[in-house]
């Protein structure tokens, strides 16, 4: 299957799965909204270039808004995170032209501390503008450090079953440079 | 000139990042005074579709309970009927006291729609629904909503086929609603803690409360036509600072499995609306 096919299925499959399970999940707690949407992006190629990864978290990001009925919220953390995602990687990509040899960021190409960390970085950085920009709407202090701890949490434990269930064959490619 | 375009080509991303984000910031902050932005006629159409789609499959796990409520709300009004009451005094006349539709169509104030609800949620703090009747099929903004048990939302945009309707879980949505016995009016808002409750404020102290009391909507709103439930009085949040008593409801409509909407057209809505605005006008 080419990266464009597949990545095009994982588009409509992230914001599906948001929109009709995480966001119908009766609320456990105010501060817990679990968001998982965005490890799409986590999962983009290594090869696109920055403007485009930029523009694909704008795009990802407002469809889901125009689902949840919040026009731009979703849209700027995507374009937030899908911005910084190349500095992030460029800091901690361990082997030497790894982001040459494999197709995009997982357990495989970039090991697992690296990987964890990228991970993590990625999905504070995303929760934190996101319920700042819901916290300028309401709510007070303690919801925006509440909502960003909890909801940081969830999401990490999402992705950590989806990175289980869904584990990505990732082929080592030679003669790419 | 040129150190510019030299300047943009070297930023480029960055610049191309701050473009999206300021035209992300400012659909959010537009969306959120005026409840409108690019493309939502068309994505409300389209999202509407496919929840439509979801909505399918997911009515069949909720068919009984909608029954169970439908069959509540008709019991309701069947007791209002006029055959229920005969007096054994054959001098006794019962004389049916309400409006024919035709006839009365000059004071018809309130006409109602029906609609599918086609999605809904509950676990964010800014709650919607989306209702299967647009504005092809007479649904406009500013419209009241209410479900078999009581008070839902009101409409804030309209599409084709589709119509979005802002929930009484939603932090910026406000009603003026009234006291069943005593007629102390106050407004309604969501805190955003629990989708259980929702929070009556601005009912002066001199007013009798007590729990259980029923919440009723007051004319004053102009969305709803008076006296529909809203919920019943769940706590008296005691506070001392205030003149105002903090009531914590418990909304009449079950959020959670709510299948069947109404929609209330108030045909005097835009009159009283120009009125009111010209005299705002006119006191500046």
């Amino acid at each position: 299957m080419s990266e464009l096919l597949k990545n095009t299925i994982r588009f409509i499959l992230f914001i599906l799965v948001q929109v009709f399970i995480l966001f119908k999940m009766p609320p456990l707690h105010r501060f817990i909204t679990p968001y998982l949407y965005f490890l799409f992006i986590l999962w983009l190629p290594f090869n696109l270039s920055r403007a485009s990864l930029t523009l694909i978290g704008f795009i990802f990001g407002l469809s889901l808004d125009y689902f949840s009925k919040t026009p731009g919220l979703h849209a700027a953390a995507c374009t937030l995170i899908a911005y910084v995602r190349p500095f992030i990687i460029g800091l901690l990509i361990s082997q030497e032209g790894a982001d040459k040899n494999y197709i995009s960021p997982s357990i495989v190409s970039m090991g697992w501390a690296p990987y964890a960390t990228y991970v993590i970085v990625l999905t504070l950085l995303h929760h934190t503008w996101l319920v700042l920009l819901e916290w300028m709407n309401f709510g007070s202090f303690m919801y925006f450090l509440g909502k960003v701890v909890a909801s940081t949490a969830v999401s990490l434990l999402l992705i950590l079953l989806t990175e289980l269930l869904f584990y990505r064959k990732q082929k080592f490619r030679t003669n790419t440079i | 000139m040129r150190n510019v375009f030299l300047f943009i080509r070297r930023h480029f991303n960055f610049l191309f990042f701050l473009v999206l984000q300021m035209i992300a910031l400012s659909f959010l902050f537009r969306y959120n005074k005026f409840h409108e932005a690019a493309f939502m006629n068309v994505s409300t159409e389209i999202t509407g579709r496919i929840n439509e789609k979801y909505n399918g499959i997911e009515y069949y796990f909720q068919l009984k309970k909608t029954n169970e409520s439908l069959v509540r709300e008709n019991l309701r009004l069947r007791q209002q009927l006029k055959e229920n009451y005969e007096a054994p005094d054959s001098a006794r006349r019962l004389i049916r006291d309400t409006i024919k539709v035709d006839s009365g169509k000059s004071i018809l104030k309130y006409t109602i729609l029906e609609a599918k609800v086609v999605n809904n949620t509950t676990a964010s703090q800014t709650n919607y629904l989306t209702i299967h009747r647009g504005f092809a099929q007479q649904v406009r903004t500013n419209m009241g909503v209410i479900g078999p048990q009581g008070i839902v939302g009101t409409v804030v945009n309209v599409s084709e086929n589709f119509a979005t309707v802002m929930s009484l879980l939603h932090r910026q949505y406000k009603a003026v609603v009234k006291l069943k016995n005593g007629e102390e009016r106050g407004t309604i808002e969501w805190d955003g803690l629990s989708p259980l409750f929702v929070t009556l404020k601005d009912i002066p102290k001199s007013a009798k409360v007590a729990k259980g009391d029923t919440v009723v909507t007051s004319q004053i709103s102009s969305k709803f036509p008076a006296d529909i439930m809203v919920g019943t009085v769940f706590e008296i949040v005691p506070d001392n600072t205030s003149n105002f008593y903090t009531l914590k409801i418990r909304p009449a409509t079950n959020f959670f499995n709510i299948e069947y909407v109404y929609v209330i057209d108030n045909t005097q809505y835009d009159e009283q609306k120009r009125l009111e605005d010209s005299t705002s006008k006119k006191v500046q």
